[in-house]
């Protein structure tokens, strides 16, 4: 129970269903700030004390559970590597994959306790045969089937998402109803482990700011930046580098290497990426061809697009052949890969071809 | 519902229900001056002397205040700014590690904002501070001229310990030294009489004996002098401001005076209680490490308390376990956010800090039975099984 509306509302629902519930909230940062700044984040006092008053209402035991050691090893380190390796990573994946359905899950069913229930707005269908599927929630708004990719068939058998069937107004209408104070608390956003929502300074402060070049697609240096880490793939805004090539279009950052410190920029063209490959796969369930069609998600608010997807089983590398170009992919994003509504699975992207490149050639990391 | 945390607060004794409810049905503030006031501070002035008399000292000696840690706060601010405007050198303050963090927290805030060292006194494995300890550290630095205060608490909360107070008294006294203690857990457990001990300020509860939360008592010798905290009517011998809260100090006394009436008997039902825990808590897990001194006499270890350390077993996970079965204890440490920390005590007693995590205190008192203990012990040997498989996270 973060302190949120969701999670208290899935904790009530998993009681009214029949469930013995006690509510966990995870203490996940090492020196917990007393008060929210604004809407952001989830890991101060005053968060834990709304998830024990809500706890309170629906009449359930709560604890908190220190996780701070293992959240900061697996997914905040991780976050800052990832970045310090020129890519870009969803951290919430990351924490739902190592802490809520692994750390969590695993200190769970050692207690005695049969399975993680969350807010997350994810649907589970239950198959006669005892087969569970994992799918997109009912609000389009709201669904978080995207982050909830990385988990496997043994942690979905363990998982319970009591919102998946429900839009976001009529769960705050029902804490409102239940009498849960934190039914008009403003929905969290961003990165919880970065209170004021500044990444950039959160990775300077990490990874220093060494200034190095941003160059075109010939190596032509156009301008000068503090750190490749601050950008990202398909940014446009902050480049500073006014209009290189006199042809008044706009550029867009292509790549990030940071072993040299350089931000290669291009065209709209440049940046449409037509195939990408990732690896680190993570299967909701038995997949039984090794080629398939598919819908694929590369960010967690982004538009699915149909490919052709061949997973090398032997290398644990899966590639998607995109119908269509997508933009601003970046290496250390999550492929996660859709049949319909259903999540089959996904990978995390390591390397994109774009369009303008010949075949054969790669941005690879 | 099992209850095994006495220790953290203990039901209302009867006296006290009947004392509270009949001073709830009056109005009077107890420094007025009319009838209604007369009336309400003769109930102050008479559980005064009854409270007095339940700790061996006199009504004057007594400064109601709003409970343990506050009179801690004001016992130990008060009298390291009192010393120290008397002669600044005095800036050392001499204390266990073990101490309560009303205590421990109050230390650590006159060092950050007012100047003072903090001169840990060393405990043994068993948490008790030898005098000979107590006699060096004074004698340290700077010396005797150097320190404002001593302190040290009665008995230890978390495992039971009973400090040699008399003989820590006669140390401090002996540089001409003022010391406190904070008997919050002995008293009503075991025979504590202030004067006889010779303290200069003692702390002291309601709510630990029976009595109502929220009041509690400073033992203050005359001669002491002490620095206010809280700044108004100065009711309280002008060291403490406040209207004072005639309900409570009644429930307070009454309580005492019942704990003190009751304590022989008591203490010696809640000693065999607490044995025959130990040694079933032993018996169905036999790697559990009792903490402590293993000498269960009446000067060694207070009898409603038994702590001990479960390896391998996170006391967060034992105390949820036992919870989910009605069955209520604590793990003795206090939390940081809701987040359990090693316990200080542990640790000032050399136990690794692996396994002072693995810690729970069960705490007896008067309603406690030996079903109680069944009850328990029925329970203990699974929910270990299951806490150890779920690992030290």
């Amino acid at each position: 129970m973060s302190g949120g509306v969701d999670s208290a509302v899935a904790a009530a629902r998993a009681v009214e269903a029949g469930h013995e519930v006690t509510g966990v909230h995870l203490a996940l940062s090492k020196n917990p700030q007393s008060f929210r700044t604004g809407a952001r984040g989830c890991c101060t006092v005053e968060d834990s004390r709304d998830a024990r008053r809500a706890a309170d209402v629906i009449g359930i035991p709560f604890y908190i559970w220190d996780l701070a050691e293992r959240f900061h090893a697996d997914v905040v380190d991780d976050f800052v590597s990832e970045y310090a390796a020129g890519r870009t990573p969803n951290p919430c994946l990351r924490c739902n994959e190592k802490i809520k359905f692994s750390a969590v899950l695993d200190k769970a069913l050692a207690l005695g306790f049969d399975a993680v229930c969350t807010g997350h707005y994810a649907r589970i269908v239950q198959h006669s045969n005892g087969a569970r599927e994992l799918h997109r929630a009912v609000d389009p708004a709201k669904d978080q089937s995207y982050v909830l990719g990385v988990l496997d068939a043994e942690q979905l058998a363990r998982a319970l998402f009591p919102l998946g069937d429900s839009l976001k107004t009529d769960v705050r209408a029902e804490a409102d109803r239940r009498g849960l104070a934190v039914a008009d608390k403003p929905d969290s956003h961003d990165i919880c482990f970065i209170a004021d929502g500044d990444t950039r300074r959160f990775l300077a402060e990490r990874l220093g700011t060494e200034t190095g070049p941003i160059v075109d697609t010939t190596g032509a240096v156009v301008g000068s930046h503090s750190g490749a880490y601050g950008f990202t793939i398909g940014q446009r805004k902050g480049l500073r580098i006014g209009d290189p090539a006199g042809d008044g279009r706009p550029r867009y950052v292509l790549d990030i290497s940071p072993v040299t410190n350089t931000v290669t920029v291009g065209t709209t063209e440049e940046l449409a990426v037509t195939e990408v490959s990732g690896s680190h796969p993570r299967w909701c369930g038995p997949v039984d061809a090794e080629e398939f069609e598919c819908l694929v998600q590369m960010r967690a608010h982004g538009e699915p697009v149909p490919a052709a997807v061949r997973y090398d089983v032997e290398q644990g590398v899966v590639t998607a052949q995109l119908s269509s170009p997508a933009r601003g992919i970046a290496p250390g994003q999550t492929a996660v890969l859709y049949d319909g509504t259903r999540v089959i699975g996904s990978a995390t992207i390591s390397a994109t071809r774009r369009a303008t490149e010949q075949a054969g050639t790669r941005a690879g990391h | 519902m099992t209850y095994l945390d006495h220790a953290a607060t203990t039901p209302l004794h009867p006296d006290a229900v009947a004392a509270i409810t009949e001073q709830y049905m009056r109005v009077g503030n107890a420094n007025s001056l009319h009838g209604s006031g007369r009336a309400a501070r003769r109930v102050v002035e008479e559980s005064r002397e009854a409270l007095a008399e339940s700790l061996g000292a006199r009504p004057s000696h007594v400064v109601f205040t709003g409970g343990g840690t506050e009179a801690d706060n004001l016992a130990v601010k008060g009298l390291y700014w009192a010393r120290r405007a008397a002669d600044a050198r005095r800036t050392r303050i001499l204390a266990p590690k073990i101490e309560h963090h009303a205590v421990l927290d109050t230390l650590h805030w006159l060092a950050e904002h007012e100047g003072a060292s903090i001169d840990w006194v060393p405990v043994d494995a068993h948490g008790r501070v030898h005098p000979a300890a107590l006699d060096e550290a004074i004698r340290r630095g700077p010396g005797p001229q150097s320190v404002a205060l001593v302190t040290v608490m009665w008995a230890n909360n978390e495992v039971g310990t009973v400090q040699p107070v008399l003989d820590l008294v006669a140390v401090a006294h002996a540089h001409d030294l003022p010391i406190h203690s904070d008997a919050v857990q002995a008293f009503g457990h075991l025979p504590v009489d202030f004067t006889a001990s010779g303290l200069d300020a003692m702390t002291v509860t309601a709510h630990k004996i029976g009595g109502p939360i929220g009041v509690g008592a400073l033992l203050l010798d005359r001669k002491a002098e002490l620095t206010p905290l809280l700044h108004g009517g100065g009711q309280e011998r002008d060291v403490r401001s406040g209207t004072l809260d005639t309900p409570a100090i009644a429930g307070f006394a009454a309580a005492a005076t019942a704990a003190v009436r009751e304590r022989d008997q008591e203490a010696k039902r809640l000693a065999q209680l607490r044995d025959l825990l130990i040694d079933e808590v032993l018996d169905a897990v036999p790697d559990a490490v009792l903490s402590g001194d293993p000498d269960r006499g009446p000067e060694a270890r207070l009898p409603g308390i038994a702590h001990f350390c479960f390896p391998g077993c996170e006391g967060d996970s034992l105390l949820l376990l036992l919870d989910a079965q009605g069955i209520e204890c604590s793990t003795g440490s206090a939390c940081s956010a809701g987040i359990a920390q090693p316990s200080h005590v542990l640790l000032a007693m050399g136990v690794p800090s692996q396994l002072a995590r693995c810690s729970l205190r069960f705490s007896l008192g008067r309603t406690s039975t030996t079903e109680d203990v069944e009850t328990l012990v029925e329970a203990l040997p699974a929910v270990v099984d299951r806490a150890r498989s779920a690992g030290l996270s």
